[in-house]
């Protein structure tokens, strides 16, 4: 209640006036009914029955109903209805199955007017005529409604609604003879006053209980119902057939439903159970609330607007033992703190961008991403302006479609399906990945696999110019500075080393200068040190016959196939190492063409652990001295790992992560694992990759990962018969009586695993065709058919 | 790995005097099971009840489309055919849905993992030390790859289930006292904390299998074969007898019994269903002419609850647990206690405040997709199931009676219904079926055939089943409401 505001409303001489507030009650509200003077309002429940007077800055008890020494059932009241003719009668519900009237106007401390026994059990609701004045009416658990004359001692009329109970009565506010009720299974009834035999229409609304039903004020067709399925339906009951003419998909089961006056479209809903706040809706727009009140701390019970020709003022009573009076105004908007930008990918690519149209017109003079082929489309929307939010509800769609090829994802595929990951050893899995990535044109990667392999296999066992090479190459997957220091313990007595620290002296002015236009600069400079210089050349002649793969070294920027992860190039510090290698002049081509960075390179770029330096001369020195313990990489592996994961590429996370298996497990933690898993798996299954994505989360240790295939494990089969669903069980089918699947060897039904040729059908248990197949190559059935056992 | 069980015992002896009956019909056959060395089990009960006489229940075989279509679907759920089904199809409108939902608590989408489920199934029969469903779980739980160290006990377990032992503990002996620390103390275990889906999951899970624990013991439900005391390998050729000469001695012992009985008591039995329709027409016709005070209403509902603890078995001897099947619970010695003794004093639980209708189902299915709604056409179906028939009366309208029955049972739980009188129970329910609906409902492995026979003489064991799906519908509901409050009342 931060904010407070005072609003005067003026309504034909009368005013209301007022402010959210609230007043503490002794007991929970089960319902609440307001005077028609709006001046009051009754609160009643279990053990609570009480008149309050709503005054300007509070509420003030005027009147307790609960009178006598000891507590009785007849007071515990399910429902309370103040008359909206006389301002003398109320009517109450009571739990025991009692209907009982109030006259305010008698002079004794006891109130009580008429007591009606006539229900067999609680009565839920009550209801009086709006415009006669003795005519109540009420609804209850037995399933009878009964309508009372209160000039009389019982009921006058009896309406069976053939079902288990009744939840809601409410006369028509404009058909005289008319009054609907809604039903626990689902049903409403229409029924007139005058006909207690049959109803008039029946008709199913919700699926289970219809909690709650209200008329529309001032049309006379519509009912709003509320119902236990979480949804409020607005009905248009003039036509033959009722026809559902709204919906509104809530949160939780509705408890009760009022159309707000003087908003045609708009209605206030709470909720039965674990949602507390008050909504009103829109109708037209179901999907957000129009506002919202937040003050309850329990389920609320009963609301009321306060005068039936005023829209600001919500009186609501609740289980907390608060009764609360909100102001419109006041009201929290979900529709304001909603982001009024949506933005989604396609499945090839296709990028939609929804904003609010104000937000767009301020810039549409410029484009939002170099990126875009085509021009943006435009979808409007206009509401009726009168609408108090129809501003809000118009935005622009924009489309924006990817350029054939560029979206291409086909390297995540064949990596994905040509990775190994388990079942051979370490040095084989990772020469193997090695290859797949090379092969795809991914050094990087490839590069990553051949260091693990050297950090977690003996280091013995590699060829040292293939070592040399691989150190070489190592310092391209992200180990910047290692290059350097490699270079000066691998080439001794080059007596180069200023030729070395010159060029990089170069390189690094030329670094302050790098951005997308100036990397041509850059590249041209590199190209004459590399033509100039010796000691480059030298450099790659250490490594004899390998050009091409030391070609490999910058990597990245040469495969605009890279996913284009669409990132401003200026958010990473870019580092002189990019240059420090000399680039093939396709992929000058390249850069000069492509406005982005590619993911790749953002990839050598961005990676900056701040105690490389250290860690990496200690590499240089493990080589020679040719034992250290893999442990002492694994903090680096982790980085490394990260890294990947960061730049997106969490596939290459994950695999590594799953080819380590317990070397590195540890020194992650489980959270950003199972992050990793899931966010690979995804990828996977967007890419229908089925098999690998079952074989990930097979391979995976997170717990919460590899349950990921223990669930929805449903297996359908349809009849071999008349090829229908089989419903109940696998083998019988239920509308042909037959048994689907017979083996072929020993006639019996197949329970269990059922293996069968695809070329002729014909299969059985799997230990049985096994075995026939073993000695004969024909089908078990006779057909004739070869079949083959794979 | 199979337990033994304290019934084992009555089975042996049983078989040790039914072995002196002659046999002369199956000489044959059995020199071919020798031949091949096989050991063929045999059943040891008699029918799937020992209460029931096997000739009551459906032969399978000579079951309608329906049931056949029932029977193929709890075959195909389970892969056996036990012999709660069996039972059960005296009333299949209801065993179609107790089929369906257990299928789809065992078996279908769910927060839990498949061995948890049924650990959890074998840890809430044992608080009844109901060996048949610790059997068939225990089978069920090694067969979805559950830990067999596990078995050993609830410590051997993991941490998560053994903090759920106290909640079973509580709801089946005493849910009343259930408490949101209760709850908080499960959600709330740093990495052994159960989520509010797996716990709401959990919580159906125990009190389904409380309330099947006291069907299984209300109605006498005998071993299955392929579990311990359902079979034996007893060559019956030892002695040239044979098994099915013993149960057909047994049915002639059974019928003797039975006739003797009804013999003796014929006419009571005949009076006291004319008696209870007769009363029952009175409280129809009498409802609206007396009227009771409200302090009065109030007042029968404590009568009815604080009388409720009386209405115990005189042979209130004492069942030491078996040790096998008593492994998997702790603190063996909590039991039922009525809340009115000891000077506890709980409040009485509303049902206007809380039901299962309005609240309970909207928070099961918020946690639980479909599961509200499946056990809600449970609820209903035990509910209103109704022939219109009282023994050999026909066109009865029941529902006051089940009423009773209903309300009787949420009332030794301290639920109470505002718009029910419960002086009503006491003309309806005469002490020999209180006694068995209370045994039943609170401490189910005290019952004795000689309750069940005890009670309406002169209904048909159709009936009586009848009588026990409302007693476990009823207890179901009860516990859930319980735990569902606390669970509401955590969440707000």
């Amino acid at each position: 209640m931060e904010k407070m505001s005072r609003v005067t409303t003026a309504l034909g001489g009368s005013a209301l006036t007022g402010r959210t507030m609230h007043c503490h009650l002794d007991a929970p509200a089960n319902a609440i009914s307001v005077c028609r003077d709006a001046a009051q309002v009754v609160v009643a429940g279990r053990s609570i029955f009480k008149i309050y007077a709503i005054e300007e800055e509070q509420f003030v008890e005027k009147l307790n109903l609960r009178v006598g020494r000891k507590p009785s059932l007849n007071l515990s009241c399910a429902d309370v209805v103040w008359h909206q003719m006389d301002e003398n009668l109320l009517a109450t519900a009571a739990t025991n199955g009692v209907v009982v009237t109030w006259n305010l106007g008698r002079p004794s401390r006891n109130k009580q007017d008429q007591l009606f026994t006539e229900h067999k059990r609680t009565v839920n609701k009550v209801c009086f005529h709006p415009t006669e004045a003795h005519v109540l009416l009420s609804g209850s658990q037995d399933g009878f409604m009964k309508c009372f004359d209160l000039r009389r001692k019982d009921s006058v009329s009896t309406f069976s609604g053939q079902s288990e109970s009744v939840r809601d009565v409410q006369f028509s506010i404009r058909d005289y003879f008319t009054f609907a009720s809604t039903f626990e299974n689902g049903n409403v009834q229409l029924w007139d006053i005058r006909r207690p035999d049959r109803c008039e229409r029946m008709f199913t609304a919700h699926n289970g209980p219809v909690f709650c039903c209200d008329w529309h004020p001032e049309d006379r067709g519509w009912l709003a119902t509320g119902g236990r399925d979480k949804m409020v339906k607005v009905w248009d009951m003039t036509t033959h057939r009722a026809k559902e003419v709204h919906c509104v998909q809530t949160i939780a089961s509705v408890a009760r439903v009022k159309w707000r006056p003087e908003c045609r479209h708009h209605l206030a809903t709470c909720s039965m159970m674990v949602d507390h706040n008050i909504y009103v809706w829109d109708v037209r727009r179901p999907f957000v609330p129009a506002a919202m009140f937040e003050e309850h701390r329990d389920v609320t019970t009963g609301i009321a607007w306060r005068h039936p020709h005023d829209s600001s003022f919500l009186l609501s009573g609740s289980k907390d033992s608060t009764l609360c009076q909100h102001l419109f105004r006041d009201a929290s908007q979900p529709v304001e703190r909603a982001n009024p930008e949506g933005l989604c990918y396609g499945l090839f690519g296709d990028l939609a961008f929804a904003a609010k149209e104000s937000l767009v017109a301020t810039e549409s003079g410029r484009k939002p991403y170099a990126g875009d082929r085509r021009h943006p489309i435009f979808f409007k929307r206009k509401l009726d302006p009168a609408e108090p939010f129809a501003g809000l509800a118009s935005s622009a769609l924009s489309i924006f479609e990817m350029e054939p090829g560029s979206g291409s994802m086909s390297w995540f595929v064949d990596t994905a399906e040509r990775y190994a990951l388990a079942g051979r050893p370490l040095a084989e899995l990772c020469d193997h990945n090695a290859k797949v990535a090379r092969e795809l044109g991914r050094n990087q990667v490839a590069q990553t696999w051949t260091m693990l392999r050297i950090i977690y296999c003996s280091p013995g066992l590699v060829p040292t110019t293939n070592l040399n090479h691989s150190m070489g190459k190592g310092s391209s997957c992200g180990l910047p500075l290692m290059n350097s220091f490699n270079l000066k313990d691998m080439a001794p007595g080059l007596g180069s080393e200023t030729r070395l620290d010159r060029s990089k002296g170069d390189t690094r002015s030329d670094t302050v200068l790098l951005d997308s236009s100036a990397t041509l600069i850059t590249n041209e400079d590199n190209e004459e040190t590399e033509g100039s210089d010796v000691p480059a050349d030298y450099l790659l002649g250490d490594v004899e016959g390998e050009e091409d793969e030391l070609y490999l070294l910058d990597p990245e920027h040469a495969h605009s196939e890279e996913p284009e992860y669409v990132l401003p190039q200026e958010a990473f510090p870019l580092r002189h190492e990019i240059v420090d290698t000399p680039p093939g002049p396709e992929h000058l081509q390249d850069k000069a063409d492509s406005p982005h960075v590619s993911g790749s390179e953002a990839d050598a770029a961005s990676l900056a652990p701040v105690d490389s330096s250290f860690s990496l001369i200690s590499v240089s020195h493990a080589l020679y001295d040719s034992r250290l313990p893999p442990d002492f990489f694994s903090a680096l592996v982790c980085d490394m790992l990260r890294f990947y994961a960061e730049q997106g590429d969490v596939q290459m996370a994950v695999s590594v992560l799953i080819v380590l298996g317990e070397r590195v497990r540890k020194d992650i933690d489980e959270q950003t694992q199972e992050h990793w898993y899931t966010s690979y798996i995804d990828l996977l299954q967007r890419f229908c990759l089925w098999n690998v994505s079952n074989q990930v989360v097979k391979l995976s240790t997170s717990r919460a990962v590899s349950c990921l295939n223990q669930a929805s494990t449903t297996l359908h089969v349809n009849c071999s018969h008349c090829k229908r669903p089989m419903s109940s069980r696998g083998w019988v089918c239920d509308r042909c009586h037959r048994c689907a699947s017979m083996c072929a060897v020993c006639h019996h039904v197949v329970k269990g695993l059922f293996v069968w040729c695809q070329g002729c059908s014909h299969g059985g248990h799997l230990q049985h065709i096994m075995k026939w197949l073993e000695g004969s190559s024909h089908c078990p059935a006779g057909c004739g058919h070869l079949c083959e056992y794979s | 790995m199979r337990l033994a069980t304290a019934a084992n015992e009555v089975y042996k002896a049983s078989l040790a005097v039914s072995e002196l009956l002659g046999c002369k019909q199956c000489g044959g056959g059995r020199g071919q099971d020798e031949e091949l060395g096989i050991r063929i089990p045999r059943t040891l009960g008699h029918g799937p009840s020992r209460f029931i006489p096997e000739k009551e229940i459906l032969q399978v075989g000579s079951e309608d489309t329906q049931m056949h279509a029932l029977f193929a679907d709890s075959f195909a759920a389970l892969g056996r055919l036990d012999n709660i089904t069996l039972v059960m199809v005296f009333h299949p409108q209801y065993l179609e849905s107790f089929l369906k939902t257990q299928h789809y608590l065992l078996q279908m989408d769910g927060p839990l993992p498949l061995h948890f489920r049924h650990y959890i199934g074998i840890m809430a029969a044992a608080r009844h030390q109901c060996s048949y469903l610790v059997n068939l779980h225990v089978n069920d739980f090694l067969h979805v790859g559950g830990d067999p160290k596990w078995l050993n006990g609830l410590e051997n377990a993991p941490q998560k289930l053994q903090n759920l032992g106290e909640l079973n503990k509580v709801l089946a002996h005493r849910p009343w006292l259930i408490t949101k620390e209760h709850i908080e103390g499960l959600l709330k275990a740093e990495e052994h904390s159960w989520s509010l889906a797996e716990l709401v999951h959990a919580v159906v899970l125990l009190t389904h299998y409380h309330s099947l624990a006291s069907f299984t013991f209300g109605c006498g439900i005998s071993p299955e074969i392929h579990c311990d005391g359902g079979h034996t390998f007893r060559p019956p050729s030892v002695s040239n007898y044979c098994i099915c000469d013993i149960t057909n001695g047994n049915h002639s012992v059974d019928e003797m019994q039975v006739n003797s009985a009804g013999n003796v008591s014929v006419s009571d039995s005949f009076f006291e269903v004319e008696a209870l329709m007769e009363k029952m027409r009175q409280l129809q016709e009498c409802r609206d002419e007396e009227e009771a005070s409200q302090e009065e209403m109030a007042s029968r509902f404590e009568i009815e609850k604080r009388e409720s603890m009386f209405v115990f078995s005189s042979d209130d001897e004492e069942v030491t647990p078996a040790r096998d099947v008593s492994r998997h619970f702790e603190d063996t010695s909590y039991g039922y206690k009525d809340f009115s003794r000891h000077g506890m004093h709980v409040p009485t639980f509303r049902v206007q405040d809380y039901c299962w209708e309005d609240h309970g189902y909207s928070l099961v299915n918020r946690l639980y997709p479909d599961v509200g709604q499946l056990i809600d056409e449970k609820f209903h179906i035990a509910y209103n199931l109704t022939y219109n028939t009282m023994a050999m009366h026909k066109d009865v309208d029941t529902s006051m009676l089940r009423r009773a029955i209903w309300n009787y049972i949420h009332c030794m739980f301290g639920i109470r219904y505002d718009d029910y009188d419960y002086g009503e129970i006491n003309q309806l329910l005469d002490r020999s079926f209180k006694v068995y609906i209370k045994t039943v409902v609170c401490t189910p492995e005290k019952v004795t055939k000689r309750m069940y026979d005890s009670f309406w003489r002169q209904f048909k064991h159709s009936e009586k089943v009848h009588v026990n799906l409302l007693l476990i519908e009823a207890r179901m509901q009860a516990e859930l409401l319980y735990a569902l409050r606390a669970i509401t009342r955590y969440m707000t």
